[in-house]
């Protein structure tokens, strides 16, 4: 009831394991596979190894959860030594990359390609992160990831994750499709800050960083109701899907694969199983046979 | 499906009450406040400005609680400063717990203590084999003056010289009525006691430790095998250790970069 189909892909359902979110080691692919997600995105990787920011990173607050990780990573050659391979875990597994410079772009994909995952994520949208000018806000930027990525990845589709705190995110996402992207991962956290007021600081050592949870949903479907309605690619929608009837919600604002990250904070890894169980509950008694009928629906 | 979904996990800040120094480098910091706190739990403690790390409950009555810490990096030093008064985020706690029995033996080394602590204070009449560096780094011997201890020193400066793993084959050897032991320290030391009670056929409880910066299962970072320390443990049984081919060889640095634990000690102190 809920098999679908990502750029050729199978998923045995469509949610998906948010990049960030554990996917940090190979051995919790195939427990978050038990655990029902349809396909995994592994923690993204660069060029090199980094730390990140000190700790707090992260924290909830009711229907909002602000993080400010600033991309650690064991970078993508440990990363090699690591994972081996990626083609023979229980579930598919996206690989998520991203580079400071462009260059560093295909570098990383070329390798992460020969690991051969699913598909190959690209991470041009993390808030956090000091290129200079954001390839994320800029068309012709997003444009040049685009093809150096498709020039290095072979046959792995590639999607483009794309970040809300753009002006107008109907054009990026036409960059992307135009020079050859696969489909479209949307989005990424929208930035937020939250001060202790005893503290008198903000809580995240970073200051700012990036909403996540529900709070994030309405941002999340305006954005893949307008990408949807631009491009042609399929939509990987994420953003504060924690019940069925979020994941149901992007489905029809036009994501065909559903991303799920936060949702796990709030209902543990098990939200997988529990979101697909609550999906068939709402399409029995909708009498939706197959999810490919409300794709996108709500543009009708 | 349910409408709303709040969850809150952030740092509440609360004023130390007290600050009791326990040994060389090692002081307890006491907080005026409620936590529902179950044998074995830990909170995570924010310094603003500096850093959050994860401390095990030490001490936990009706309205108190405390942790203990022990001085071996940036982070540790900069606790050790602070004075009654001054105040830390908290949260927590978090984690599973030890499962209390009877006929026990808790093997305990440094400030692994700590974490055993909330144990010790459930159970009955634990037989506690304690052993540290130096008779200087020895935490709670009057807290603990009238249990069932078993004390060594690296240095034979207090107690028997030598190290806890040697008692523990000892006791186990001669005493036929201990039905599981618990443990808290260096992994070497538990990755021993591991095999000692796996010799003896006896259940074993080990807490871990791994680089945190969540604890509540989703950052990911505190991996061992495919367990996630801060919500699967930090306690693990013989079952689980048995599978974990990362028990007392590798670590994953906050990176997730898989390292020896020598390494991972001298980068994660």
């Amino acid at each position: 009831m809920l098999q679908t189909k990502l750029c050729n892909i199978k998923l045995k359902t469509p949610t998906i394991l948010a990049s960030g979110i554990l996917g940090v080691t190979k051995e919790t692919v195939d427990r978050l596979g038990k655990a029902g997600a349809g396909a995994v995105t592994l923690k993204s990787l660069c060029h090199e190894e980094r730390f990140g920011n000190p700790n707090p990173t992260m924290f909830g607050y009711e229907d909002v959860f602000l993080n400010a990780v600033g991309l650690p990573g064991q970078g993508i050659d440990s990363a090699m030594k690591d994972f081996g391979r990626l083609d023979n875990l229980s579930v598919p597994v996206i690989g998520s990359i991203y580079g400071y410079r462009i260059e560093q772009f295909g570098e990383v994909t070329k390798k992460m390609a020969s690991l051969k995952p699913a598909m190959i994520e690209v991470d041009i949208s993390c808030p956090h992160m000091d290129y200079g000018k954001p390839y994320y806000a800029d068309p012709e930027l997003t444009a040049k990831i685009t093809r150096i990525v498709k020039s290095n990845s072979g046959k792995i589709p590639v999607s483009i994750k794309l970040s809300p705190n753009v002006y107008d995110i109907k054009e990026i996402a036409h960059a992307a499709e135009k020079t050859g992207a696969d489909a479209i991962t949307a989005i990424n956290t929208a930035t937020g800050m939250v001060i202790d007021i005893d503290a008198r600081k903000p809580v995240l050592a970073n200051k700012i960083g990036g909403i996540s949870g529900p709070a994030l949903k309405p941002i999340a479907v305006r954005c893949v109701y307008e990408i949807y309605e631009t491009v042609k690619i399929p939509i990987i929608g994420t953003g504060g899907v924690t019940y069925g009837k979020d994941a149901i919600e992007m489905i029809m604002a036009g994501a065909t694969g559903v991303g799920i990250g936060t949702g796990i904070f709030y209902r543990g890894i098990d939200v997988f199983k529990k979101v697909c169980n609550e999906m068939e509950v709402w399409m029995k008694k909708n009498k939706v046979k197959n999810l490919s009928e409300i794709i996108g629906v709500a543009h009708e | 499906m349910s409408e709303s979904c709040c969850r809150t996990e952030i740092p509440v800040m609360l004023e130390i009450s007290d600050v009791v120094r326990e040994g060389k480098g090692q002081k307890s910091f006491f907080f005026k406040h409620t936590i529902h706190c179950k044998p074995g739990q830990f909170l995570m403690i924010w310094l603003p400005g500096v850093d959050e790390k994860p401390m095990a409950v030490s001490y936990w009555k009706k309205n108190e609680f405390a942790f203990t810490s022990q001085v071996v990096g940036k982070f540790t030093s900069a606790i050790d400063k602070l004075k009654k008064g001054d105040k830390l985020g908290i949260r927590g706690p978090y984690g599973n717990s030890f499962s209390i029995k009877s006929n026990v033996c808790i093997v305990a080394g440094g400030v692994g203590l700590s974490s055993v602590s909330t144990l010790i204070d459930a159970l009955k009449n634990p037989l506690i084999i304690y052993g540290a560096r130096t008779k200087e780094h020895l935490i709670y011997l009057k807290r603990y003056k009238n249990k069932n201890m078993l004390i060594t020193t690296d240095d034979r400066s207090f107690g028997r010289k030598g190290f806890t793993t040697d008692v523990l084959e000892e006791v186990l050897s001669k005493n036929k009525e201990i039905k599981i032991v618990y443990t808290c320290g260096p992994e070497i030391m538990m990755k021993k006691v591991f095999d000692i009670c796996q010799k003896y056929k006896i259940e074993l409880e080990a807490s871990l430790e791994r680089y945190m910066a969540c604890g509540y299962g989703i950052c990911g970072k505190c991996m061992i095998n495919d367990k996630i320390v801060c919500i699967d443990g930090p306690i693990f049984n013989s079952k689980q250790l048995g599978k974990m081919t990362e028990f007392g060889n590798f670590a994953r640095l906050k990176t997730g970069r898989k390292v020896s634990l020598k390494e991972y000690h001298s980068i994660h102190t």
